[in-house]
C-alpha cells in the first residue's frame, strides 16, 4: 500500500543525519561533488541522510544544484 | 556525525573575487555590482522553480527575488572572511541567495498563514501519505494508532510540532519563525518525534521492528 510505505519511510530516522546545521554548512561543498558527478554520498553519507529526510534542506540542496548548473527553472 | 571538508587550494576565479571583494572603493563597487548582477537571476531562477507550489506570484514574485538577492549580498560581503575555498566562490556565495530565497518564503507563509495556529486537521493525515479513501478498512487502524502514539508517546512541545507539520501541512521554515525557534531545532524535535512514533507502531505490530538495524 502506497500510504503505508510512505508513513514508514517518513518515520524511518537515520543514525548518520547530521542535522540541517552541518549540513547547510556544507552545501556548496555537496552540491559540487553532485554536479561534478562526483560521489558525494559515499563521501558525506550524514549529509545525503539529511537531505534524503529533510524537506526543506532538500529543497535548498535542489535549488543550490540547478543554480550552479544553470538550469532553467 | 562531524563531516568537515578539508579545505583545498582556491581557485583562480575565485582568488580573483576575493581580491576584487577586498579592493577600496570604485573598485570594490564594482565587484559587488558585478557580483549582484550573478545573485539577482539566481533568486529570479529560485524563486520560479519553487513558484508553482506557492501561493506567491507576479511583482510579488520578483520583489522576493530582488529583496533575496539584496540580502544575499549583504550576507556574502559580512561573511566573505569565512571563505574557504571548499568550493567555487561563486557556488558558496549562491548558498546564500538560496538561503535568502527559502527564509523569504517561510516569512510569507507566517504573514500570511493558511491554517491558524492551533487548529488540528487529523482528518488530512491519511492524504498526507496517500491513503487510497477506497482502501480505509485497511489503514483506518493505523491511522488511530499513529494518532493515539502522537497522543501518548510525545512530549508536548513534539505533538505541537508534529502537529502543525505533519497533520496541518505548515512548512517547517514558517513554523521555526512562529514559535522563535530555527530550522535545525524544529527539524531535531521531529526526527526524535519520528523515531518515537516509529519504535511505538512497530511495538504494535503495525509498522515492521527493524531495530536491529540501528533506525
Amino acid at each position: 500500500m502506497n500510504g503505508w510505505s510512505a508513513l514508514e519511510r517518513f518515520l524511518r530516522t537515520d543514525p548518520r543525519d547530521v542535522g540541517c546545521s552541518q549540513a547547510m554548512d556544507m552545501l556548496h561543498v555537496y552540491a559540487e561533488l553532485v554536479a561534478a558527478g562526483e560521489p558525494a554520498e559515499e563521501r558525506y553519507p550524514g549529509i545525503a541522510a539529511h537531505l534524503r529526510a529533510c524537506g526543506p534542506c532538500g529543497e535548498d540542496f535542489e535549488g543550490l544544484l540547478a543554480a550552479i548548473r544553470g538550469e532553467a527553472p | 556525525m562531524p563531516e568537515a571538508a578539508t579545505a583545498a587550494g582556491i581557485d583562480a576565479e575565485s582568488a580573483g573575487w576575493l581580491r576584487a571583494l577586498a579592493e577600496p572603493g570604485a573598485a570594490r563597487e564594482a565587484a559587488l555590482a558585478r557580483l549582484h548582477g550573478l545573485l539577482l537571476p539566481i533568486a529570479r531562477r529560485e524563486v520560479a522553480r519553487r513558484g508553482p507550489r506557492l501561493a506567491i506570484t507576479g511583482p510579488e514574485l520578483d520583489d522576493l527575488a530582488h529583496q533575496a538577492a539584496a540580502d544575499a549580498l549583504l550576507a556574502i560581503t559580512g561573511k566573505v572572511g569565512q571563505f574557504r575555498g571548499e568550493s567555487r566562490f561563486t557556488t558558496w556565495a549562491y548558498r546564500f541567495v538560496i538561503f535568502e530565497v527559502s527564509a523569504k518564503i517561510g516569512r510569507h507563509f507566517w504573514r500570511h498563514p493558511v491554517v491558524p495556529l492551533g487548529a488540528e486537521q487529523w482528518e488530512r493525515l491519511p492524504d498526507r501519505f496517500g491513503f487510497d479513501p477506497a482502501r480505509e478498512a485497511e489503514w483506518r487502524d493505523l491511522a488511530a494508532a499513529v494518532r493515539r502514539a502522537v497522543d501518548t508517546e510525545l512530549t508536548p512541545r513534539q505533538r505541537e510540532v508534529f502537529v502543525a507539520i505533519v497533520v496541518n501541512g505548515v512548512p517547517l521554515d514558517t513554523l521555526a519563525l512562529s514559535l522563535g525557534s530555527s530550522r535545525n531545532a524544529i527539524y531535531k524535535m521531529m526526527f526524535d518525534a519520528r523515531r518515537k512514533l516509529r519504535a511505538a507502531l512497530a511495538a504494535n505490530g503495525y509498522l515492521p521492528d527493524d531495530s536491529a538495524r540501528g533506525s
